[in-house]
């Protein structure tokens, strides 16, 4: 392991520190989706059991919407990393080259 | 009801109600059924033989020399993770008990995201072989690596079990096959698959499993929506029309919240500890292939999951909640029956064969996954000290392959009959207090120390493994016992944040001088990848 220069160190934590702040965002998000949706069915049954369209039910709706907001949140972060943290990890590879 | 849910929710392993339908062909010998099935063991062994010539080293027989690509191991995680539960467990639920089964649905799917914001792309770029590899970065190798491969084992063990008990009743369910001799056909081909083949075929097993899975249930949803004007809604509304609006709404299942909240919490953290899913990682070339992988493979399985929404009310409608109880009373032949009624023997034959490769692609999964935290973490790490001789680990690694996938025949048959359900959620359970909080404090917290990372492991292990043994599915389903000393079917609420409050304790009321001075360097490795400088 090659004694790291400050600077480079500094710009590795930062990046780090960016994506853990961005996991942690997004984490909280479907957290907050899944356990909404449990939640919800624990205590509030009839809401759930309420028809939005004929032959939908609010909880039928609110599934696919966990299931969708799963794929959402998936798309966002590598959206996030394959334009940001990737571009900004090349830029501390050539900085640490140098 | 709560044997019913669990038993639902994981595998058939009730006995068939024999010649209670003379309507469907299940259970005869199936023509069709054994010629796909046949054909899929033909392919895969094909597979095998052609892998088996690649690999010729640990790298090659852990993680196909990091030679799979992303969209590659997106399907192989899927094929991985989509056991027949979900496939037979949840279709038969949701025809038996409408909304509530889609509860599963939806647990299932969310701990995809949490595996790809906090473990993929760290794993991929700290690790070799195993998820020990990450702990034991910056940690004391021996003591990491020993906890690592108890919660490891455990996991696997437990999961092993469910499926081959499962596979065995399946197969005879399906195919008229006595139970021992398909344990042992399962068996057999695993062991083939895995001993010489390694993770490249594997990974092709688990790839033509998915792809088979998701076009079997596709074909199959297509069908039952062709019936209903390609309108899902039109579905759901002749489900409520025939058997009453109640199957549209929450029913019986959540009883006790807590019950629920603990169940979701071990599948949503459970799959971030997975060791055959984390093991995955390490088969693709970098992080950002890792991370792209885990976007297809959340993809494929929202998708299956959406699909077990048409397949669970087009049987409800199609078939009849009596029909299908009346073949099998957990409900797990829904899916099956459905492929009867619209597509006759020859599809029910080619439904049945594909819910035999789901298992078999998983057990293979599995062993991989136990035969290196044997070989790779306990005999090379351990007892050889990180000093094995060139070859040696491979030979470790097939040997253990061979032993747990003997093992696996044996409990297999030693199981038989005995209600093994709860087993798969023991495993999630244990993956998610005992791998992923000593993984996600590792990673991210300067302050772990060695001692505060097994702490956590093994006390997460430990609790989990007490705490389902108190539980009514220990006390009150196998044992008949009147009531149990643990109130919770599954005991995640309790032991995730126990092993977290375990590792941070113990990390603060000890030090380890190496594992602070090594943070910054793994901090650095985790972004450039271990192999960069």
């Amino acid at each position: 392991m090659p004694i790291t220069d400050t600077r480079s160190h500094q710009g590795h934590h930062a990046l780090a520190a960016a994506r853990w702040r961005i996991a942690i965002a997004l984490t909280t998000a479907v957290v907050v989706l899944y356990f909404g949706f449990i939640l919800l069915i624990a205590y509030a049954k009839p809401l759930m059991g309420s028809l939005v369209a004929p032959g939908l039910s609010w909880g039928i709706l609110l599934g696919a919407v966990v299931i969708f907001g799963s794929w959402i949140s998936t798309w966002i972060y590598v959206r996030w990393a394959n334009n940001n943290y990737d571009a900004r990890l090349e830029a501390l590879k050539k900085e640490s080259a140098r | 009801m709560n044997a019913f849910l669990l038993q639902a929710a994981t595998m058939p392993v009730t006995a068939p109600v024999a010649a209670a339908a003379p309507a469907t062909a299940i259970g005869q010998p199936n023509t069709v059924a054994m010629a796909f099935f046949f054909l899929f063991i033909a392919v895969t062994l094909g597979i095998t033989y052609w892998a088996a010539r690649r690999t010729q080293t640990t790298e090659h027989f852990y993680a196909a020399g990091r030679s799979i690509s992303a969209a590659q191991n997106g399907f192989a995680l899927a094929g991985d993770y989509m056991s027949a539960a979900s496939f037979l467990g949840i279709a038969g639920l949701v025809s038996t008990t409408g909304f509530d089964g889609l509860i599963y649905s939806t647990g299932w799917l969310v701990g995809w995201p949490v595996v790809l914001f906090l473990v993929a792309e760290p794993l991929r770029n700290l690790g070799k072989y195993t998820f020990a590899d990450v702990v034991a970065t910056r940690l004391r190798s021996t003591p990491v690596r020993m906890a690592a491969a108890y919660g490891t084992l455990s996991t696997v063990i437990f999961y092993l079990i469910a499926q081959m008990v499962g596979a065995g009743s399946l197969i005879k369910l399906m195919f008229g096959l006595s139970y021992e001799s398909a344990v042992m056909i399962v068996g057999a081909a695993m062991i083939a698959y895995v001993l010489f083949g390694g993770m490249l075929a594997t990974t092709w097993v688990q790839i033509v499993k998915a792809a088979l899975l998701l076009g079997g249930a596709f074909a199959l949803a297509m069908l039952v929506l062709a019936k209903f004007n390609m309108n899902p809604l039109a579905l759901f509304a002749a489900a409520s029309a025939k058997y009453g609006d109640a199957v549209l709404a929450p029913g019986k299942l959540v009883s006790n919240p807590f019950d629920t909240i603990s169940l979701g919490m071990a599948l949503m953290f459970g799959t971030a500890g997975l060791p055959h899913i984390l093991m995955r990682f390490y088969t693709v070339p970098d992080a950002r292939a890792a991370r792209t992988s885990v976007f297809y493979a959340t993809g494929l399985i929202g998708f299956f999951y959406l699909l077990t929404f048409v397949l669970g009310f087009g049987a409800m409608v199609l078939v009849g909640p009596d029909a299908i109880k009346a073949v099998d009373k957990g409900g797990n032949m829904a899916a099956p029956l459905l492929a009867e009624y619209l597509g006759g023997t020859p599809f029910l034959g080619f439904i049945a064969a594909v819910a035999f490769a789901t298992i078999l692609a998983v057990v293979a999964g599995l062993t991989l996954s136990g035969a290196a935290a044997l070989s790779h973490d306990l005999w090379t790490s351990v007892v050889r000290d990180g000093k094995a001789r060139p070859g040696e680990e491979l030979k470790v690694a097939r040997g253990a392959t061979l032993v747990l996938g003997l093992i696996a025949v044996v409990l297999g048959i030693v199981f038989k009959g005995q209600n093994v359900a709860f087993m798969v959620s023991l495993a999630f359970a244990i993956a998610a207090s005992a791998n992923f909080p000593a993984l996600v404090l590792s990673i991210f917290w300067r302050r772990c120390t060695t001692q505060g990372a097994v702490a956590s492991m093994v006390i997460g292990t430990t609790a989990t493994l007490v705490l389902i043994w108190l539980s009514p599915v220990v006390q009150v389903d196998i044992l008949k016992h009147a009531g149990a000393w643990f109130s919770l079917k599954n005991p995640a609420i309790i032991t995730i944040p126990g092993s977290f409050l375990v590792g941070i304790v113990v990390s603060l009321l000890t030090t380890d001088d190496a594992a602070a001075q090594g943070y910054d360097a793994s901090v650095r490795d985790m972004i450039d990848g271990a192999n960069a400088h």
